[in-house]
């Protein structure tokens, strides 16, 4: 199936988005857990590119924080002992994938002096780390959650669409029923129902079905609507009389033409689902602490302090905007193009 | 008459539905209110036996769902555990105070859409439309957390506007009129923030729908009778585009009570939102499914409440239904 040349050039930037959460290790140069107490609340780094000697360096370098001799809870560069920023640097293991162990990130500096890009939280942990390690929950709890909705839509659409009669009803009616339900009350219903604190994976794991399982609604409505009119088309009427059976006209010949209806509604499902986990994670019913989610992370915000004070964990809030950003063009580019082929 | 009274027959059916599948999730549930009440070392095995009986926890789920559905009857919606009162009275009370928000922020979000849709329709090309269109992209990718926040932030930095609340303390006993306004300046902020949220997504249906209304032959065919552009505009396109447009509206009616959830919580707005919450948080289990059921009548009404309009406004679906 073609989807153009705007729809590729974002697909592979989506891509890239969600390969890169998958190298999260890689990437951030610290682990998601590692506190440092002596750091609470840092600025982001500095980077320097002229040395104390006024030269220029292409290679930046970052200053050893210490404490501020007058006003608690600052931190000033001690001059004397700033170090380069080094590309894939050995540092603290990590694993990518879950089996395959590494120490290398792809920058850092020597310790002592810290890299923290956007400065540090109130455990002292990076919060530049623990935003791309939160990108990880937060990206794919939205992709599985948005496949296994789609998955269940597809199926019950093509089947109900294909077979009408009593089959048709029943999902119709069930359909009707999930599309009734305010489907954020419906996700916080169920959430509530669950254990309020169980491990960070389980909370995936639940947060996917949850919304895989409440949000099949509106794509099976549309597949079926495809299928009504797909399968009086004159090839697949043809495929029967020559004696095709019902799954292989629903495989081959069905299944192909909800394609462009499929891509468009994961486009248009992604953000919303990336949202529902970040607004439950905010709310305090999803990924609990240590580990981070775009969500929890920007919970911290509700403190007075941490609003008014340290700008940088507004950090999750706004990387939101360029993802939604990016989906909601890729969204507006498959529609413009199935519009256009249909 | 008969469609509408089908349509109506079948939105019952839903909520009995709806209420059913909650019953199912309360079941499937691990866990009761009373699983904090037992971590009290003061209170007794017997006494718990007791609460037990009297909550009606230890009958079977056919039982309590039939209970649940006489005390729908008188009007109650089961009882609360935490407020030890029926519910409908609570669940009325926050949703007067979600309404008023919800209600006027969709007042005015439409107000707004309305005029902004129908002029990007009819200058489609040009410096206005791109804009527009870039504003609504940049708007409808901004999460309602962060823009909350956002409006939070400025209004504790400017002290412009109250941080959060409904009233001041120093309102309680002044006169009615000044009660207003000051529950009009709190209303400001999360009223704001929900009519940026949904702003894009109207503005967006509208000009759709004003377009293929613009682009019909009949309008082509007005413009070259030489009829003003204001009135092809406002007497011929819109009339044309409205059959979405009021479909649309009854789904805005329908999530009234579901849409400001979140701002609620973050803006602290008592409304149903920070209900909810605490009650999930408590594991007040009939306070969930009411607040559940509240929204899905609201919805399931406001889907009917559209096709009720739609029904009056397109001669084409009554007498398709009627025949």
């Amino acid at each position: 199936m073609r989807v153009g040349k705007k729809a590729t050039t974002l697909l592979l930037l989506v891509a890239a988005l969600h390969i890169s959460a998958l190298f999260a290790g890689f990437i951030a140069p610290y682990d998601f857990a590692k506190q440092d107490r002596d750091l609470i609340y840092a600025a982001p780094s500095r980077l320097h590119f002229v040395d104390s000697t006024g030269r220029w360096h292409w290679r930046p370098s970052v200053c050893l924080l210490a404490d501020h001799s007058e006003i608690f809870g600052r931190y000033e560069e001690d001059p004397q002992k700033c170090l380069p920023v080094k590309l894939l640097v050995r540092g603290s293991p990590y694993k990518v994938f879950g089996m395959f162990s590494s120490s290398r990130h792809l920058f850092g500096v020597e310790p002592p002096t810290k890299i923290a890009l956007l400065g540090s939280d109130g455990y002292g942990r990076d919060v530049f780390s623990r935003l791309v390690y939160g990108s990880q929950l937060s990206l794919f709890s939205g992709l599985l959650a948005m496949a296994l909705s789609l998955l269940f839509g597809a199926l019950l659409g093509i089947a109900a669409g294909y077979y009408g009669g009593w089959l048709d009803a029943l999902v119709m009616r069930c359909l009707d029923l999930f599309l009734a339900l305010p489907w954020l009350y419906l996700l916080f219903a169920i959430r509530a129902f669950l254990p309020l604190h169980i491990s960070p994976g389980r909370v995936f794991v639940l947060l996917i079905a949850v919304i895989g399982l409440v949000g099949w609604a509106r794509p099976a409505r549309l597949i079926r609507g495809v299928v009504l009119s797909g399968k009086e088309r004159g090839y697949v009427l043809a495929a029967r009389g020559f004696g095709a059976s019902n799954f292989y006209l629903m495989r081959r010949h069905l299944l192909p033409q909800t394609y462009s209806v499929l891509l468009t509604q994961a486009a248009l499902l992604i953000p919303q689902y990336i949202l529902a986990e970040v607004t439950l994670s905010f709310l305090g019913l999803g990924v609990g602490e240590p580990a981070p989610s775009w969500g929890n992370m920007l919970s911290t915000i509700q403190q007075y302090d941490v609003m008014i004070s340290y700008w940088w964990m507004w950090a999750p809030g706004f990387v939101l905007i360029p993802v939604f950003f990016i989906y909601q063009l890729l969204g507006s580019a498959l529609q413009a193009r199935a519009d256009y082929s249909v | 008459m008969r469609y509408l009274g089908l349509r109506f027959l079948q939105s019952c059916l839903l909520l009995m539905g709806v209420s059913v599948l909650s019953f199912l999730f309360v079941e499937a549930a691990p866990g009761n209110f009373l699983d904090e009440v037992r971590l009290n070392p003061q209170i007794s095995s017997q006494t718990l036996a007791r609460l037990r009986e009297q909550y009606g926890m230890d009958q079977p789920l056919a039982a309590r769902y039939v209970h649940w559905l006489h005390s729908v009857a008188r009007g109650e919606l089961g009882f609360s555990f935490a407020y030890n009162s029926p519910v409908a009275p609570l669940l009325l009370s926050r949703a007067r105070i979600t309404l008023l928000l919800t209600g006027s922020a969709m007042l005015i979000s439409w107000l707004i859409a309305l005029p902004w849709g129908i002029v990007t329709a009819e200058k489609r090309t040009g410096w206005f439309d791109s804009g527009s269109s870039f504003v609504t992209a940049l708007l409808l990718a901004t999460p309602d957390v962060t823009l909350a926040l956002g409006l939070l932030l400025f209004a504790i930095r400017t002290n412009r506007l109250p941080a959060g609340g409904m009233m001041s303390l120093a309102a309680e006993n002044q006169s009615q009129w000044l009660q207003i306004k000051d529950i009009a300046i709190h209303l400001l902020g999360p009223l704001l923030v929900l009519v940026l949220v949904s702003l894009p997504t109207l503005v967006r249906h509208i000009r759709a729908a004003m377009i293929d209304a613009l682009e019909s032959p009949c309008v082509r065919a007005a413009r070259a009778h030489g009829i003003a552009r204001s009135r092809i505009l406002l007497r011929h396109a819109l009339p044309m585009a409205s059959n979405p447009l009021i479909s649309l509206f009854g789904l805005y009616l329908g999530s009234l009570l579901s849409a400001s959830l979140l701002v609620e919580v973050v803006m602290s707005w008592p409304g149903l939102g920070p209900f909810l919450l605490e009650a999930i948080l408590a594991r007040d289990v009939y306070v969930i499914i009411g607040t559940v059921m509240f929204a899905s009548l609201f919805l399931v009404g406001g889907m009917l409440l559209g096709d009720v309009f739609l029904f009056i406004a397109d001669p084409r679906i009554r007498t398709e239904r009627l025949a």
